[in-house]
């Protein structure tokens, strides 16, 4: 599904991913760890596409296909979705005429027929519905005034809304209680199949109770140090990250 | 006395001569009066600063003389409408026949004819528009128009729409007044539309007086469009509010050449309550100003104005808001907020809001900003699959909408987002 091969990018004048080799299967549910500030940020939005977030050699495949040449609405369109650690808050943007906006255009873009109302407008109350999103919340402009939790809940109801091919989860564990964490790993773990694969990031291995990966991967220095099962995160939930840190002072 | 100096001043004086005699005098004289101490306003001259009218009027066009005969008008919208056209009042273009129980219409000439004091006591501008020069001068020299009584108690469900559109096929000045009175606890709901029929740049000077007796509540939408790059357009709105009254207002700006938008609102009584929200739609060499002067003058009023630039191109945006509180106006809650969005390098906008204090138990605030389209926001929107350009037009569209999130009325609402919808299609597809 992704085959990311010796990449390198910097933002600005710094390097900030420094030789990445990455490979994740359809199916499959790659976790992410590594300690604050090594770049796990930087690998999602690279793989997004954002603007400043420039690979200078490297290479990021998705089902062989190059994606670092297209926009972001192309990467989306193939079936990239990234939930964001901090969901940008848009005012004067109905949500739900957002949600709809969004999945038209990648339908447009697949020359797929665009959704009329009535289809739309089931899905997205089903969706809601499982996330425990209120009906209100979706006429309320996107993410403007809502709660951290509230936010995190949208990003997987779009997640749900799109149906993407690699979703990518950026840190979507911070600043939710246990709640919250548990309604977003169902959402989560209700998208799972042997066509998607999931890259999920986390500081913690709490996240990984609730969705259990196939792999874990170690992120420090702008690299991947280390690949495992899922007994690489109980690891690193005991040791913590020195092993990791120390290898760059060495 | 006069010490009118330019070729412009000197047109102008004609003009007067000319309308002098068409009822009125003595309100048409103080006009006049008030005109001629300053002239056509350059900028020199501190309120019109970033509006150099005397440069962009040059020689002032002739007056209007006829309109044209026939004319098809499309609708956009299920409200009554009244016509004034190239200056003339239009009975067979209005629906006059129409108006419900409680609405009495005539044309300004005949108000003035008749001559009623209450009328023409409403008419003028004897506090806070009397000192601007093109308002003094739109008094002096009006054409024609509209005078509307809606009696007490009134409660009119269709909107009555103004409709003020130039049509000669060459250049020419209009001069118009409306005037619009609610009786003690009316309430109705006003379309205000300004538009061109012809690619000839017209000079519209034209002036929307609203008096609101106690308890009445009006709703304006307001809808610039039309123009050509030559034109120029200098719309007042003239507005006292006795106490308890309300009006709710919001009002569209979009189209080519030089407008102005100038508002003097006053809360004459207390609790009293005004919402001047706009939004300006940018585009070629618009040149859009929005000028206002909210006054409280008595205890506990409420204000709000919310105002978003949209500039894309050379357009160029101007607020000046100005909220007074007089003595004694104690528990004044005001609040005052201009946002521009600049589109392109050469756009640019000028924001000058000022507060004038004079009762200590108020709450007022006021806030102006200036940037671009967020980064954040289009890289969330494009990495949700909306191409670079479909996500700059949900972004101003949703920053459009939070100046139009007071209007009650569904169908002019709609009216309002279809016209942003259309700038935005255009903004996609070149």
């Amino acid at each position: 599904m992704l085959e990311i091969k010796d990449l390198h990018v910097s933002v600005g004048e710094r390097e900030i991913l420094k030789g990445l080799t990455l490979s994740v299967k359809a199916g499959e549910v790659a976790a992410i760890m590594g300690p604050n500030g090594t770049g796990k940020s930087t690998l999602s939005y690279v793989i997004a596409g954002r603007e400043g977030y420039e690979a200078t050699t490297g290479d990021v495949r998705l089902n062989g296909e190059n994606i670092l040449d297209l926009d972001p609405a192309e990467r989306a369109a193939k079936g990239v979705f990234l939930a964001f650690q901090y969901p940008v808050e848009i005012p004067g943007v109905a949500t739900m005429t957002f949600l709809k906006a969004a999945l038209n255009a990648q339908r447009r873009a697949r020359g797929e027929p665009e959704l009329q109302t009535p289809e739309f407008m089931k899905r997205v109350k089903e969706a809601a519905a499982s996330l425990g999103i209120a009906q209100d919340m979706l006429r309320r402009p996107l993410n403007a005034g809502f709660s951290g939790g509230e936010k995190k809940r949208m990003e997987i109801l779009q997640m749900a809304l799109l149906q993407p091919r690699l979703a990518i989860l950026d840190e979507t564990d911070s600043g939710l209680d246990i709640d919250a964490l548990r309604v977003v790993a169902d959402g989560v773990n209700a998208l799972r199949s042997p066509e998607r694969a999931f890259i999920v990031i986390t500081h913690y291995q709490r996240l990984l109770e609730y969705i259990r990966p196939d792999s874990v991967h170690v992120m420090a220095q702008g690299r991947i140090m280390r690949s495992g099962g899922p007994e690489l995160a109980l690891e690193l939930e005991e040791r913590g990250y020195q092993d990791y840190i120390a290898q760059e002072a060495a | 006395m006069i010490k009118l100096a330019s070729e412009a001043e000197a047109t102008l004086s004609s003009f007067y001569e000319e309308m002098r005699d068409k009822g009125a005098p003595r309100l048409r004289a103080a006009g006049w009066a008030s005109f001629s101490e300053s002239g056509v306003p350059n900028r020199r001259v501190e309120s019109w600063h970033y509006t150099d009218l005397k440069t962009a009027m040059g020689r002032p066009a002739p007056l209007a003389t006829a309109s044209r005969a026939a004319l098809s008008l499309p609708r956009a919208h299920d409200s009554l409408r009244l016509v004034t056209l190239d200056g003339v009042f239009r009975p067979d273009l209005s629906d006059i026949a129409r108006l419900p129980d409680g609405v009495i219409a005539q044309s300004l000439r005949d108000a003035l004819a008749q001559g009623e004091p209450h009328v023409l006591s409403a008419l003028a501008s004897a506090d806070i528009g009397a000192q601007d020069p093109i308002l003094a001068l739109n008094a002096a020299l009006m054409q024609d128009g509209v005078v509307i009584q809606i009696a007490p108690g009134a409660a009119i469900d269709r909107a009555l729409e103004l409709t003020t559109l130039a049509s000669a096929e060459a250049a020419q000045s209009t001069y118009t007044r409306a005037l619009v009175m609610l009786g003690e606890g009316a309430r109705a709901t006003v379309v205000e539309t300004l538009g061109a029929l012809s690619s000839a740049p017209a000079q519209d000077n034209c002036a929307l007086v609203l008096r609101l007796a106690p308890g009445a509540r009006l709703d304006l939408v307001t809808h610039f469009s039309g123009g050509v790059d030559q034109a120029i357009r200098v719309a007042s709105l003239l507005a006292h509010l006795d106490a308890g009254a309300m009006i709710n207002s919001f009002a569209l700006i979009e189209g080519e050449g030089l407008n102005r938008r100038q508002i003097f609102a006053r809360l004459d009584g207390e609790n009293a309550r005004a919402v001047f929200n706009g939004a300006t739609l940018g585009r070629g060499r618009l040149h859009a100003d929005t000028t206002l002067i909210m006054d409280h003058a008595k205890p506990c009023g409420e204000s709000r104005e919310v105002f978003r630039n949209i500039l894309d191109d050379q357009s160029v945006g101007v607020f000046q808001g100005k909220v007074i509180v007089r003595p004694g106006a104690q528990k004044t809650d005001g609040v005052m907020q201009s946002k521009a969005l600049l589109l392109s390098e050469q756009a640019a906008m000028n924001n000058k809001p000022e507060l004038e204090i004079f009762a200590d138990d108020v709450q007022c605030g006021h806030g102006a900003t200036c940037g671009r389209l967020d980064k954040d926001q289009l890289f969330y929107l494009t990495a949700r699959g909306l191409p670079r350009r479909e996500a700059e037009a949900l972004l101003i569209e949703g920053f459009a909408n939070e100046a139009m999130d007071a209007i009650e009325d569904e169908q002019l609402r709609a009216f309002l987002s279809d016209r942003v919808s259309a700038w935005l299609s255009r903004r996609i597809s070149r």
